[in-house]
């Protein structure tokens, strides 16, 4: 979708404020939205639908709260859609319906092994075989899902080039929706800065990004 | 609300640009509505407050941006190793003992004389965690994510780092589920540091590609 969070090219928030000494998480309720978070992803719904959730919140929400609201905003909006808590239980913090999670809670140590492990979002490369190779010039599609895409608008009807192929990766634009994860190739392609922002970008300066294979044509 | 950046008008709600600034109202507020969610979680069998906790205990102590310092230092000091860094990143962290959620698959791009590289992911705030921790908040911040793929010269004036028209620079957008780090240059006058002491000197700035290392360095 055409979001707030697809902010690549903006040039009006001002300068970047740094904080020194900065800690990991500013207060309690970040630590738990982020612990609390990574311990009921892939429980509650996919990454891919976790990060549809934070795009759908009210732009003017997006843009005035900070990154951890951001995160319990989509874990509440995902529970909520599931069914898995109701709108008074998230007020009360008192459960009244049954116990609904569909996996006893982990313990420490196997989190602590995910953390360890990862989990990776790439498959058997058998799925599809890729159709473009490094050197291959090629068009990110303008394209304008209304659902979760990792397709940025700056780069849409812009010309590049196939840099490396990484492989075959879970395609969010299903994951994301329930429609399964339909992998498909992943390239880094490389624009040119001038093709994406003009004459007035520097002349040998270039971007670099990760576009799934249906984001793109041949040129 | 701090206003002497210069903008002029007033935001009702907390400044996402600085994220310790919440007002205590603000905080108190968010602080109820966790602790709601977390006893609904753990009534309902989704999480126990041990595991958040030890989850949480690792990014504060045990993953943060010492470990990239130490994947940095090796690579500066064994030519074997940085080949294979920059040839399959993720198995060449794995020998470190580094590696997991949000590493699973990683790219290490070289910052060369002629070639400088920085980071973003101007979607969401995609990052490196098992190398560099979790993201500090201007890296997260709209003004970082929507300006340093446009203007990232200018970014990185911003951060101290002039750049010659003769550096070409490479802008990498973590848009999938690739994790980008910069192995930054050896500075010079390092040549008889340890490989612990030249760890010491990379900063997490410096990987994310917004700073040089520096031999006195003054800067997390």
């Amino acid at each position: 979708m055409n979001g707030i969070h697809d902010l690549g090219g903006m040039t009006c928030f001002g300068p970047i404020l740094r904080e020194e000494n900065e800690p990991v998480f500013h207060a309690p309720w970040e630590r738990r939205v982020f612990a609390m978070t990574m311990l009921t992803m892939g429980v509650v719904d996919t990454l891919d639908a976790f990060r549809h959730a934070i795009e759908r919140m009210d732009p003017v929400h997006y843009l005035t709260s900070t990154y951890y609201e951001h995160w319990l905003a989509a874990l509440e909006t995902l529970l909520l859609e599931h069914g898995l808590v109701t709108a008074e239980e998230l007020a009360t913090g008192t459960v009244r319906t049954p116990v609904t999670s569909p996996r006893s809670p982990l313990p420490p140590e196997a989190m602590v092994a995910i953390v360890r492990r990862g989990v990776p979002a790439n498959r058997p490369a058998d799925q599809r075989t890729p159709r473009f190779r490094p050197g291959d010039q090629v068009i990110a599609r303008n394209l304008h899902p209304i659902g979760h895409t990792r397709l940025p608008r700056y780069v849409r009807g812009k010309r590049g080039v196939i840099a490396r192929v990484h492989g075959t990766f879970v395609y969010p634009d299903t994951n994301a929706h329930g429609g399964g994860e339909q992998p498909q190739p992943v390239y880094s392609v490389c624009f040119m800065a001038r093709e994406l922002w003009g004459p007035s970008a520097a002349e040998r300066d270039r971007l670099y990004i990760d576009l799934w294979e249906d984001y793109l044509q041949e040129a | 609300m701090n206003s002497e950046h210069g903008h002029g008008h007033h935001r009702a709600g907390p400044d996402p640009r600085t994220e310790s600034h919440l007002t205590p109202e603000q905080t108190q507020a968010l602080e109820a509505r966790v602790q709601a969610l977390e006893a609904v979680l753990v009534a309902k069998g989704f999480v126990s407050p041990a595991t958040l906790d030890a989850l949480a205990s690792l990014y504060e102590h045990d993953i943060g941006p010492m470990n990239g310092a130490k994947v940095v230092a090796r690579a500066w000091v064994d030519p074997a190793y940085k080949q294979r860094l920059l040839t399959d990143a993720t198995a060449a962290i794995a020998e470190l003992g580094f590696g997991g959620l949000q590493g699973e698959h990683m790219v290490v791009v070289e910052n060369t004389p002629t070639v400088h590289n920085v980071v973003v992911c101007t979607l969401c705030s995609c990052y490196p965690w098992p190398v560099l921790g979790l993201p500090p908040t201007w890296y997260k911040s709209a003004a970082y994510r929507s300006r340093v793929v446009i203007d990232p010269r200018g970014v990185l004036r911003e951060f101290g780092l002039e750049l010659p028209e003769s550096v070409e620079v490479r802008v990498w957008d973590s848009s999938a589920e690739l994790r980008y780090m910069v192995l930054p240059e050896r500075p010079a006058g390092t040549e008889g540091m340890s490989e612990a002491e030249l760890a010491a000197l990379v900063t997490r700035d410096a990987m994310i590609g917004v700073a040089k290392v520096c031999v006195k360095s003054d800067r997390a």
